[in-house]
């Protein structure tokens, strides 16, 4: 299955230069993370080292070498939001969910990350819930979204297994 | 009635008089006496449901009578977004904040039909202590001079030919058929134009050193990294006003001698790839990117790099090195510049997002009138988070 679906993706690559990111940013939206058996598959298609193929996905915060959550649920830190309370909002969603930040629930349900700035300064605190931005969430509007909304959404869909 | 503007299928543009053409078709389609409600859908009033408030002022006007001319138009950031969701009412231009979707009746009712006010949701200046009607009177907005944010607010950022209609790629028309190379990079350099990016390089020094440089391949890169938390000015400009990024880029490749382009743009701006996407989409079924753009002989393409969560990829040279597939390491001089040795070990001009948007405004308003802003040694406008 990995093999099919990693091919699909790496023949749009195919004769082009520069484009280990670009390939890491598609296989990741496919499977949700960078498999170890698709970073050896990307090394042989692209004539890297494994080593430089490593090395690039580690370097980049947005690449994830461990199985995520169906959704990726990003708290902002950056200084707009840090002032505006983004610390707590971030240690409350990793109460609500009992993962820690950078860790996924056991049923793959949920990821929690920290993010850095997604430009909507003038609204923070920000919370990001795959690609919805989220603005001046309060401690209360975060419990609705993760221990509510989401759930009833989610309660009809099987997970993903990302 | 119409609650949206129809955007119909437009022939492909292949000379500077069809683009001439199809704008004086685009104007005269527009209806005068026409209301148009519009509201923002930049990130940061989407946030706060400006995408509810459009569909209700839509299911709003479907129900008025045939007679009234109400449309409903989405725009691209006005800056606001602390006061979202932002709603404009045209022609009279009296701007409402904090709108929700359950004012929507209201607003058509008593504002679009009536003229009528409604106070609740009209900013108020506390200094002075009154309400403000219209957006130029509020503080905010009073002491701008809106060059690199022209458009943004006014615009469907998703419409070529709203694009257009407000004088879009007239100034890459020109470009092409009235000036050389040479003339461009004279005029951005008369101009004082000044890297926005942060560092303040003369754009046109810069464009100069990369036409004057050796190489098989130049390129152009715009770099929307914008990593600065509480930045997001790139942001509203490549979100409301992404037809213009092209533009400059083309313009700086004309000058430069590039034929191909690249905004690379941070990862946590989704929205803002798709309006990218959407814009680069429309240009080239138009003729507008790609070969021999309005039959000019001129080539250019571009494409979107996204960015991998790394704050210093902003940086010029990590940005490269991003694009080449590496990890982003900034090279510690002294290095050639990347305009002698950038992509590829190829000459190339990076700018800001900001520095490419002047340009269009330079190239049909002149260099004068752009030296002719600022202060001495920094001229023009810029914006502020």
């Amino acid at each position: 299955m990995l093999d099919t679906r990693l091919k699909k993706i790496l023949s749009v690559f195919k004769g082009k230069k520069g484009v280990l990111i670009s390939v890491f940013q598609r296989v990741q939206e496919e499977f949700g993370y960078l498999p170890q058996e698709a970073l050896a598959e990307i090394a042989g298609f692209l004539k890297l080292p494994p080593s430089q193929v490593f090395s690039v996905a580690t370097f980049y915060a947005h690449f994830y070498l461990t199985r995520r959550g169906d959704r990726l649920v990003k708290v902002c830190q950056g200084t707009a939001c840090h002032i505006r309370g983004a610390r707590d909002i971030l240690e409350t969603a990793q109460y609500l969910l009992e993962i820690k930040t950078g860790q996924t629930t056991e049923d793959y349900k949920y990821s929690l990350e920290r993010v850095a700035c997604v430009g909507s300064c003038a609204m923070a605190p920000v919370v990001m819930i795959d690609s919805d931005v989220h603005a001046k969430v309060s401690l209360s509007d975060l419990k609705f979204m993760l221990m509510e909304k989401l759930l009833t959404e989610d309660k009809k869909k099987p997970t993903k297994g990302r | 009635m119409t609650a949206a503007k129809e955007k119909g299928s437009y022939k492909r543009i292949r000379s500077f008089e069809d683009l001439e053409r199809l704008k004086k078709s685009i104007l005269a389609q527009e209806k005068p006496n026409s209301k148009t409600l519009v509201v923002c859908c930049g990130t940061g009033c989407l946030a706060s449901g400006s995408d509810e408030v459009r569909e209700a002022f839509v299911d709003e006007v479907r129900g008025q009578e045939p007679e009234e001319d109400i449309i409903v138009k989405k725009t691209g950031c006005r800056g606001f977004c602390e006061r979202g969701p932002i709603v404009v009412v045209s022609p009279e231009n009296i701007l409402y904040q904090s709108v929700s979707k359950e004012d929507a009746p209201e607003i058509v009712s008593e504002t679009v039909l009536k003229g009528q006010l409604i106070d609740r949701l009209q900013y108020e200046d506390e200094t002075a202590g009154e309400k403000c009607v219209h957006e130029a009177d509020i503080p905010f907005y009073k002491k701008q001079a809106r060059v690199v944010l022209r458009h943004c607010g006014h615009i469907d950022p998703n419409s070529i030919e709203d694009y257009i209609g407000v004088g879009g790629y007239d100034a890459l028309a020109k470009t092409l058929s009235k000036m050389s190379p040479e003339e461009v990079i004279a005029c951005v350099n008369e101009s004082g134009l000044r890297g926005r990016g942060g560092a303040g390089f003369p754009t046109g020094l810069k464009w100069e050193s990369s036409r004057n440089a050796h190489g098989e391949e130049k390129y152009i890169i715009c770099n929307g990294d914008e990593g600065d938390p509480g930045a997001f000015m790139d942001r509203s400009v490549m979100e409301g006003d992404p037809h213009s990024v092209l533009e400059g880029m083309m313009v700086a490749g004309f000058a430069v001698g590039a034929r191909k382009g690249i905004i690379y743009v941070r990862a946590e701006y989704p929205l803002v790839v798709r309006h990218l996407y959407t814009a680069i989409a429309q240009a080239t079924d138009l003729g507008l990117l790609g070969r021999d753009i309005m039959g000019s002989g001129f080539d250019f393409e571009i494409e979107i790099v996204r960015g991998a969560g790394a704050f210093v990829c902003g940086e010029s040279t990590a940005l490269v090195l991003s694009i080449e597939g590496k990890r982003g390491f900034p090279k510690p001089l002294p290095r050639p510049n990347t305009s002698i040795v950038g992509l590829w070990g190829m000459p190339t001009v990076l700018n800001n997002v900001e520095t490419f948007v002047c340009v269009p405004a330079i190239i049909l308003n002149g260099a004068e009138w752009f030296a002719s802003i600022g202060t001495e040694k920094s001229k023009g406008t810029r914006s502020l988070p």
